[in-house]
């Protein structure tokens, strides 16, 4: 039996246990990981998904860098419990232009995907400044901080980042970049306004009750407040979503 | 034939696979030809230099 | 091949450092925690500045005890095995393998200071950002070049299984922490030089860090400690391991199924349904090459029980092998998707990451580190074995503590998200749920703080052991005469 001669081999060839080491690990990752990107299903097909406008994107990056991903997830499994208590369950489509993916794996507090439109922007400033003054039990810790003023001058950078890895913005959403997040903070133009038109649903106006300063906490919220609004559930063919 | 029923084809094989990579090592260090020789290198630890000073 | 002793020269000055380094990580990681831990019992802790959140801080924690602790405890405990196994020096001398640790260190250091500072990539366990991961990926092809370069001018004609353990923990950290960080550096495109955006997004994204961050738990934690237990249990048991066959079995079925078993962090979210159960069937069968390995690593002391009673180096050993196999039977049926279902998001996977940290892997480093202090620094014996047995339980309660009562808060809240009262309505708020962890969250941090003692009692004892200093104590260890 020739090939347990080969296991002498690679007990006694640093090279031969290294390629046997390599060859063992790497086949579960191929079979695991490559499917996803070919197989279609993988993806729903369901409208409404868009990248996120440079004010949301900064919020998220925002959401990224405090590490919210430690308490909060952002993925809503298919349960009545979870269903009920905070909407319909999670697509894949939903976060797929999310670099990195949020979907956490801990709900020390609840989970977020669906947060858009739930509270108004006035109650999640009040709540991310001190969370305990709108709910007293709450151990998320306040975020006051964020009243400063936004970097803006990376977004059109992280923008054209986020183009390479795969998010579609277009050349005029680049170029709009900086004035489309100004104007989703400060803006009272509702529905009407240029930026609700590039990115629909976009949520605008000023959050943090500060016209003056384009805020860390204007950017936070108006990602908060995208969140889950995107794909409308009303209209979505439900045998081509189903697990 | 699609991306998708090779892929699913595969998957079927994989415990098969499995099975045979397991057999086959557990033969080999089982065997009983091989007992003593791998048993030995059990006291590779053991046969330390410095132990023997103290 | 005949090993001619006297001219074996080991490098031992820089597996001294790791030690060091080691011990030093541990406390501070151990401390990290704790605090965490009493954020989420009292928020005021969190002190409303941007640096001390609990977001900011719990990546500090979690990289400060498995890269900074576990990773020094690796890197001294394999450097040393490696040399003595192979029964020569390391590849490239003291010199090269000490560049290797300043860096390790110097790397250590500016991790801590990007989380704090609000620079991640933001998954877990891959938290630092690209430029991190370049410098990461250099240290860890020198490790590689040390570690196999020592193997290959070995004067022992087989590598000890202990060896393709660590082994296959380097090839596979480096494979997955390439494949996990392949981000693109914004400040290329006139962004931030201190932000990149991983080339995979969504359900991508997940996937890969999940096969990442499940296998840094099965190479990092698992195959590189399981290296660990399979030259310092024989050693200080002073007998072989119990069936040296069962290791190669142990080995190669291990590393294979390990691989798969990522999906299971993801069951039931968007991933496709037919990489869940592929994650949670190779969970299952995990479960047997787990307690392969815990028999074989228990059955080594089998003739030899009474040094469990005189040895408490040995108990460490010996408790580590026994949660090692109590979070290796956990973990498989918390994979199952009917148990997942209600633990997934709740404190029980904290606690089962917890008995496997503190029990297994900690505990085994303890173990290591109270048989290499004194044998590194020229002692007989650490300072005081009873110190060690005190350690043994003012950390054990802590463990007993913090498992239990995340068990409880666990499983307890994963019920109260899904209670529904008489007329049809979800019966708690979520707030209510967080409200009933309070109490756990109190003994769960008090647990911690009794592990973090242990350490301390750990320290104290190694300070006076490397200044040379014996307690005068009765209890005599049977190994003194021998070892």
């Amino acid at each position: 039996m020739s090939i347990f001669k080969h296991h002498a081999k690679v007990e006694t060839n640093v090279f031969f246990l290294a390629v046997g080491i390599l060859l063992t690990v790497i086949v579960g990752g191929l079979v695991e990981v490559v499917p996803l990107f070919t197989i279609e299903s993988t993806i729903e097909k369901v409208d409404g998904v868009r990248p996120y406008s440079p004010l949301e994107q900064a919020g998220r990056d925002i959401y990224v860098r405090e590490g919210c991903y430690n308490c909060h997830s952002q993925m809503i499994r298919p349960f009545k419990d979870e269903v009920e208590r905070y909407g319909h369950y999670s697509l894949a489509a939903e976060s797929k232009y999310d670099h990195p993916f949020q979907w956490a794996s801990k709900r020390t507090g609840p989970d977020l995907a669906r947060v858009g439109g739930k509270y108004t922007n006035d109650w999640q400033v009040r709540h991310l400044m001190n969370p305990r003054d709108v709910v007293p039990e709450s151990v998320m810790p306040g975020y006051p901080h964020l009243m400063r003023a936004l970097d803006q001058s990376t977004i059109v950078g992280n923008l054209t980042t986020l183009r390479i890895v795969g998010v579609p913005y277009t050349d005029e959403q680049l170029k709009n970049a900086k004035a489309h997040l100004v104007e989703q903070a400060t803006t009272t133009a509702g529905a009407e306004s240029a930026i609700a038109k590039a990115y629909p649903k976009a949520v605008v106006g000023d959050f943090d009750g500060n016209p003056q300063v384009v805020s860390e906490m204007d950017a936070l919220v108006a990602f908060l407040q995208v969140l889950g609004t995107m794909v409308d559930f009303t209209t979505v063919d439900h045998t081509k979503i189903q697990r | 034939m699609t991306l998708e029923t090779i892929s699913e084809f595969f998957r079927s094989l994989w415990g098969v696979w499995l099975m045979v990579l397991f057999l086959g090592i557990v033969f080999y260090a089982f065997r009983p030809r091989n007992k003593d020789r791998l048993e030995e290198y059990g006291n590779i630890p053991l046969r330390d230099d410095d132990d023997k000073e103290r | 091949m005949s090993t001619n002793t006297d001219a074996i020269v080991y490098n031992e000055d820089v597996v001294k450092k790791f030690v060091l380094a080691a011990i030093f990580w541990g406390v501070v990681g151990f401390l990290a925690g704790d605090f965490i831990a009493w954020q989420l019992a009292f928020p005021v802790l969190n002190l409303d500045l941007e640096w001390t959140t609990f977001g900011r801080l719990r990546p500090v924690h979690t990289s400060a005890v498995i890269f900074a602790f576990g990773g020094n405890i690796l890197f001294s405990t394999s450097l040393y095995v490696v040399q003595r196994t192979c029964r020569t020096g390391l590849f490239g001398g003291d010199g090269f393998a000490t560049v290797v640790f300043w860096n390790f260190q110097a790397l250590i250091v500016t991790a801590a200071l990007t989380y704090v500072l609000g620079f991640t990539q933001g998954q877990e366990y891959a938290e630092p950002e690209w430029w991190v991961d370049l410098w990461l990926t250099v240290i860890w092809v020198c490790y590689l070049i040390i570690f196999a370069g020592t193997i290959m001018k070995r004067r022992e004609p087989h590598i000890y299984v202990a060896n393709w353990f660590f082994f296959s923990m380097i090839l596979t950290v480096a494979m997955l922490h390439l494949g996990n960080n392949l981000a693109i550096p914004a400040g290329f495109f006139g962004g931030s030089w201190m932000k990149s955006y991983n080339i995979f997004g969504g359900v991508q994204n997940a996937m890969t860090q999940w096969w990442y961050g499940h296998n840094a738990v099965g190479f990092f934690l698992t195959a590189g400690f399981l290296g660990i237990m399979y030259y310092f249990v024989p050693k200080r048991a002073e007998r072989p391991v119990y069936s040296y066959r069962l290791s190669i079995v142990h080995f190669w079925a291990l590393i294979f199924l390990y691989i798969w078993a990522g999906p299971h962090h993801l069951h039931y979210t968007a991933l496709p349904d037919w990489a869940q159960t592929l994650g949670a069937t190779f969970s299952i069968m995990l479960w047997m090459p787990s307690w392969g390995g815990m028999i074989n690593g228990l059955m080594t002391l089998s003739g030899a029980w009474d040094k469990l009673r005189t040895d408490p180096v040995m108990r460490f050993l010996v408790s580590s092998v026994a949660f090692y196999g109590m979070s290796t039977f956990e973990g498989p049926m918390m994979s199952l998707k009917a148990v997942n279902s209600l633990s997934h998001y709740t404190d029980w996977t904290v606690g089962h990451v917890h008995s496997g940290a503190l029990g297994w892997v900690a505990f085994v480093s303890f173990g290591a580190l109270y048989y290499l202090v004194p044998k590194l620094w020229g002692r007989k014996e650490v300072y005081s074995l009873k110190l060690v047995g005190l350690h043994f339980w003012v950390a054990t309660i802590g463990i007993v503590l913090y498992i239990t009562s995340m068990w409880i808060s666990g499983i307890m809240q994963g019920l109260m998200w899904r209670a529904y009262d008489n007329l049809g309505f979800l019966q708690y708020s979520f707030i209510e749920t967080v409200e009933a962890m309070h109490p756990y969250y109190v003994i769960r941090a008090t647990g911690g703080l009794l592990f973090v003692l242990g350490a301390l009692i750990m320290v104290y004892n190694f300070i006076r052991t490397i200044k040379g200093d014996v307690a005068e104590e009765a209890m005599q260890p049977s190994t003194a005469g021998a070892r």
